[in-house]
């Protein structure tokens, strides 16, 4: 069933891509649809078997991979309830992203292509998740990336969507470096690199060290920071996260799917996997809480400032990936997970509520240009509200039960950077209730400053767009309600059985029980002030935006420009790749060729140029270097001869 | 019996049989020389099929030489003597096999001389054959040094405008390393008193004459792959070269490196190898990085493929100087990898070149629109270009890099920034090319791949997902050779240290990941992670051997000394 869920994909791409063509793209369509819609049926049978029946971890062989000596590498499915949840989170939304780009890609003359993308990104995504070993997993890892390039230049005759797509590939690569490097420690230090024997031999590994570049290093903390330079990479983080909203060039059921509810949670889904290695690199999780926490608040900061509707839950998805690495910092990967499962639903909802309403407006995305929507496409309304609810962490919403898990293990957490975290991600949930509520608010309330024309032929989308709103709607208000015990349970409990590792010293699922009433209240308290905030900016006083820029007009600024990590990355990286890229070019031809080939002929053709005025014709000339020459030999032999040389 | 019969000859002289059809063509018009072209397709495509019978009967468990034959030529000198083994058998394959791609690209570009060009590629092709057939040094060196005089030909007449320039650089470039070569020869010739391969790689050499015949050898070969800062050579001869020409010129050629450090420089001069492996470490992660920000630069796409050849043979050294078991297979894996790959980039750049005449990145554009066939199979030999998993460039550059990173660690790293920088220049070449608004006049003409041009790019692009995700046919093949050559290393300079932790004896699947930290914290003497115990089982843990002797040692392990317990001790406990 699991080779099913993992293949069916992979056929559906080949069929659309290779004969889209001849069989017409609405055959394309149906095929690539239905055939997720049977994954995504299967996927929950399989949740529920593994989740609720306690199926044991099972490994699928489907073939031998890579064999070199001791290296062995098979492709191999492993399921057990992580596997499970993420079959469950990506081909729901995948299934739901295709029936939903009927509507929306419905004026696109490469549909087929379309469809035949996105379920290349469902196997790759689905062959991630599955992987049994760090190499399989580094497939399906780059393979998402493939999908995730051909898709933001999906309409590859705009220059923008192409430097995106560019953006996205190359800064994945970046954390992919890290992960290389990874995966080479851990294969080096123990000769494997499936999970089942890495994760047997960590303990063992967790007392030694590794010589890299020369530095004695933790072998275990290494290995485990460079594998999550790779989530960095993936899961958009602080650092490498410049690339995620430049991704939104893409179509907006892209963002939905792979943007927002799957392939960037990649990172957050191999920690949660390696936790049996984490749990032995006390510093590498740390870390791992300084950095999420810093996005989830960074992240936050630019979402306030942005205009354009899909930047802004752009912006969000960063932040709310940092709340899920926050929470592995601290060792609470169930938790994580839970965020994880719950954030696919909402914000896959409020991307595609955007969606809805970009195609309403004839493709505007500024919300500087809506307003007054609601009565326009009052279904849609429905949507964004249950997402923002969800988002801001609005009690019984999904979000309400993951993220304040979320902040109250930070709380808990024994780490250096748990208190930090704390603070963060509740200032985060400030600003995430007043960037939400402003989107809402800018989009759907008040009057409308759209050109009168495109209002007034704004309509609701057809029921392809509108049907998997309703599902996603669902999923955002009831998931958290429905399946919070079970996914903030033990990882030993019956719902995990395993499949996440905490050690002994681990006690945050604990203590998070015990922590006093005002942490279980910052959330909401949050929540509501950042709402009131926006209440006011936006609805009642709207000029109070305009008064803060004017007080404030750098910190304004910083906000907007994205801290200038763009500019800083320019200058330090982009720039001087290519001036150097030019000097060793001018090196390749002046310095190398002009000291060697090219010098040497020319030294050559010099010496036969002194050569050729020794061909004089006059005699004399020539008897006088035959004495010379004669007068020379003969010195240099006495000399020789009398040991003088 | 098909094994009883001289097939390396035949393999070799085949093509030369070609040539005497060609000769025999008379006249010079469209039908004759039409006949030519069949020819030499025929010709190259039956030496092709041939040749899948060394593949087909060749014993992969044996780490010898197969199919050997052997015959006094100059008695007690030189002998005629051939074979083949897992290193060399699959460049074999791999020549006889882009053969008849070169034949049907040229089909339609090359108008004059026809007769002369297609006798020089069949020539070419024995040479080629020759180079990795030859197991007598002096053969070899006549089949090396002989394929130099048929490109230089071929891009001399056929080539582009700088096309003089071009061949005298490269032929002087590789003149001068194989010059040195040859006194090299001559010095091993007067030592070991013998020419024959086998022999010489038995006969152990001093250590300081080691030293400089390693030396003389690298001349020649460091210019062959090319390495940094020998490479100059081949954008120029690149850039002039036809396009069947670039695709040898990259498809096999440059193995020719690769597979003289193999053949001659591992097993030959092992303690001089050993001693200057930091040097060519250090030159192939400059080569790296240097010529992959140099392809950054490039304008013209033929010169940005050659820059990026010159990054992937530096992994291919890389890999080979690991001396381990990944290292080499990796290296070869790549060279045969890149073999197909860069060869297969070449022709897209020919299937654009026929129809504009201009190489200038500039003057492409929005090909997507008008191309899509061709756009999609530029993208998947731009993606194993990167080393995208799934296609052959991954396994390759995975394998190098990670025996590479069991010895060095730095150079590993340096190396590893290539993933970074080789989808940079790739992707900003594909974007320039393919991706972007259709504007230019030029461009709205492009007519889609044809027939002739499917026929050769597809096969190629099968054949690259096909590797990528099912090398094993390949890295089985050579698998009984890399491992005599790497024992053979180990007897000479020492075995490779093991991984610290044996892993492989963990390889249990059954149970949770859980279950899986458990037997592991077991087999450590750790306390397990289930149950409520405090403080017990975390990364500062340690005491391998105290905890063993009590089983439930919570107390002990909650002391948590920060001390690592060494290397040694840990590895004895886990043993047990």
């Amino acid at each position: 069933m699991v080779e099913l869920i993992v293949f069916l994909p992979l056929i559906g791409f080949l069929f659309a891509f290779l004969f889209g063509r001849q069989v017409g793209a609405l055959t394309a369509q149906v095929v690539t649809t239905g055939l997720l819609f049977i994954c995504a049926v299967l996927s929950w049978i399989v949740f529920f078997r593994w989740g609720y029946n306690g199926a044991d971890t099972q490994r699928i062989l489907i073939a031998q991979w890579i064999v070199s000596g001791d290296l062995e590498i098979a492709w191999r499915l492993r399921i057990d309830t992580l596997t499970a949840v993420m079959l469950v989170v990506v081909n729901t939304v995948s299934s739901l992203v295709h029936l939903y780009s009927f509507g929306y890609m419905s004026h696109d003359k490469a549909k087929a292509k379309f469809f035949a993308y996105l379920s290349l990104f469902t196997f790759a995504m689905l062959m991630l998740v599955t992987s049994d070993n760090l190499v399989q997993m580094f497939f399906g890892w780059e393979g998402v990336g493939l999908a995730s390039y051909l898709l933001i230049g999906f309409w590859s005759d705009r220059p923008s969507a192409n430097a995106a797509a560019i953006k996205a590939f190359v800064v994945n690569r970046v954390g992919d470096f890290g992960f290389l490097l990874g995966i080479f420690t851990l294969f080096a230090m123990s000769g494997v690199v499936t999970f089942d024997a890495l994760f047997a031999a960590g303990p063992t590994i967790s007392e030694q060290t590794f010589g890299f570049l020369g530095m004695q290093i933790p072998a275990i903390e290494l290995a485990c920071f460079l594998l999550f330079i790779g989530a960095m990479g993936k899961s958009a983080q602080l650092g490498l996260h410049t690339w995620l909203p430049d991704a939104m060039e893409g179509p907006t059921p892209v963002s939905a799917l792979i943007h927002a509810a799957t392939m960037v949670t990649a990172g957050v889904f191999m920690v949660a996997r390696m936790s049996p290695l984490f749990e032995f690199a006390p510093s590498a999780l740390a870390f791992v809480t300084f950095i999420g926490a810093s996005t989830a608040m960074f992240a936050a900061t630019i979402g306030c400032a942005q205009n354009d509707i899909k930047r802004v839950i752009a912006y969000s998805t960063c932040s709310q990936l940092g709340y899920m690495f926050a929470a592995l910092g601290v060792g609470a990967y169930g938790i994580a997970i839970f965020h994880l499962f719950t954030h696919a639903f909402f914000k896959a909802l409020l991307f595609l509520s955007a969606g809805s309403v970009i195609h309403a407006m004839h493709d505007e995305q500024d919300m500087r240009r809506m307003g007054g929507l609601w009565k326009k496409i009052p279904y849609t309304y429905v949507g964004m509200m249950a997402g923002t609810l969800a988002l801001t962490g609005f009690p019984l919403t999904a979000g309400y039960f993951s993220k304040d898990a979320i902040i109250e293990a930070t709380f808990a957490g024994e780490n250096a950077f748990a208190i930090y975290a704390f603070v963060m991600t509740v200032g985060a949930a400030l600003l995430t209730s007043f960037y939400s509520w402003r989107l809402v608010f800018m989009t759907f309330h008040g009057h409308t400053r759209a050109p009168a024309d495109t209002f007034k032929h704004a309509h609701e989308s057809p029921w392809t767009m509108l049907v998997p709103l309703g599902v996603l709607t669902l999923g955002a208000l009831g998931a958290g309600y429905v399946f919070a015990t079970q996914f903030l349970g033990e990882p030993t409990g019956d719902f995990w059985n395993g499949a996440i590792f905490a050690s002994a010293a681990n006690h945050v699922l604990h203590a998070m029980h015990e922590v006093p009433t005002w942490v279980i209240l910052s959330p909401a308290i949050a929540m509501v002030i950042g709402f009131v905030i926006a209440l006011f900016a936006y609805v009642l006083k709207p000029s109070l935006p305009k008064q803060f820029i004017e007080a404030m007009p750098g910190v304004h600024r910083f906000f907007l420009n994205k801290w200038y990590f763009d500019e800083l990355y320019d200058t330090i990286f982009v720039r001087p790749a290519r001036w150097l890229g030019r000097t060793f070019w001018r090196g390749d031809g002046r310095v190398i060729d002009g000291v060697g080939p090219d010098g040497i002929a020319a030294r050559v053709k010099d010496l036969s140029v002194v050569a050729h005025r020794f061909q004089s014709g006059y005699l004399y000339h020539y008897a006088f270097v035959m004495l010379t020459g004669i007068a020379v030999f003969v010195t240099v032999m006495i000399a020789l001869d009398r040991g003088y040389l | 019996m098909m094994s009883d019969w001289p097939i390396l000859s035949i393999l070799i002289f085949l093509p030369l049989v070609g040539v005497a059809f060609i000769l025999a063509v008379r006249g010079n018009d469209e039908a004759a020389v039409e006949n030519i072209r069949r020819v030499a397709l025929i010709a190259t495509t039956f030496n092709f099929i041939l040749s899948l019978w060394i593949w087909i009967g060749f014993d992969p468990a044996n780490p010898g030489f197969q199919f050997v034959e052997r015959r006094e030529w100059i008695p007690g000198l030189i002998s005629y003597y051939l074979g083949v083994d897992g290193i060399s058998m699959l460049f074999v394959i791999l020549t006889t096999f882009l053969m008849p791609f070169c034949i049907l690209a040229s089909w339609k570009s090359v108008t004059v001389r026809v007769r002369e060009y297609m006798v020089a590629f069949l020539v070419l092709e024995t040479l080629m054959i020759g180079v990795f057939c030859s197991l007598d040094i002096v053969i070899f060196y006549v089949f090396f040094e002989g394929g130099l005089i048929p490109m230089f030909l071929i891009i001399g007449v056929w080539g582009g405008p700088r096309k003089i320039y071009a061949t005298f650089k490269f032929f002087l470039y590789t003149l001068t390393g194989s010059l040195l070569m040859l006194i090299a020869i001559i010095a091993m010739y007067w030592q070991a008193g013998t020419t024959s391969i086998p022999d010489l790689m038995a006969y152990q050499f001093p250590a300081d004459m080691q030293a400089w015949l390693f030396f003389a050898f690298f001349a020649s070969f460091a210019v062959k792959m090319p390495m940094w800062p020998v490479h100059t050579w081949l954008p120029d001869a690149h850039v002039e070269a036809p396009t069947a020409g670039s695709v040898l010129l990259a498809g096999i050629l440059l193995k020719m490196g690769g597979y003289g450090f193999l053949r001659f420089s591992l097993p030959m001069f092992p303690d001089a190898s050993s001693e200057f492996a930091w040097l060519i470490f250090t030159l192939s992660v400059i080569a790296v990085v240097v010529t992959s920000l140099t392809a950054l630069a490039q304008q013209d796409m033929k010169k940005l493929i050659a820059y990026s050849s010159v990054a992937h043979m530096a992994f291919v050294t890389m890999g080979i100087f690991a001396m381990n078991v990944q290292g080499i297979q990796g290296a070869i894996y790549l060279m045969l990898s890149h073999g197909i790959v860069s060869a297969a980039l070449f022709l897209c750049v020919g299937v654009v070149y026929d129809r504009t005449h201009t190489r200038e990145i500039s003057a492409y554009g929005g090909l997507i629109q008008r191309m899509p066939w061709y756009a999609t199979v530029f993208l998947v030999f731009t993606m194993a270009n990167v080393g995208l998993p799934g296609t052959s460039g991954f396994v390759g550059e995975f394998l190098t890099l990670i025996g590479t990173y069991k010895v060095n660690t730095l150079a590993a790293v340096g190396a590893t920034t290539g993933v970074i920088l080789s989808a940079a220049y790739a992707l900003y070449l594909y974007r320039r090319v393919v991706l972007g608004p259709l504007e230019k006049e030029s461009m709205r003409r492009m007519q889609d791949l044809s027939l002739r041009e499917k026929v050769i790019l597809v096969p190629l692009v099968i054949l690259t997902i096909l590797f990528g995700v099912y090398p094993n046919p390949v890295l089985h093949v050579t698998d009984a050779s890399v491992n005599a050559l790497v024992s053979d290393l180990s007897q000479s300079i020492g075995a490779q240290p093991g991984p610290a932790v044996d892993g492989a004896a963990f390889t249990n699947e059954t149970g949770s990941s859980a279950d899986a930290v458990n037997r592991g914290l077991e087999a450590a003497g750790m306390a397990p992670a289930a149950g409520d115990g405090h403080g017990a089982a975390s990364g500062s843990d340690h005491g391998a051997e105290e905890s063993q002797l009590d089983e439930n040692s919570h107390g002990e392990a909650a002391t948590g000394d920060t001390d690592h317990a060494s290397p040694a001790d840990a590895a004895d406990g886990e043993e047990e």
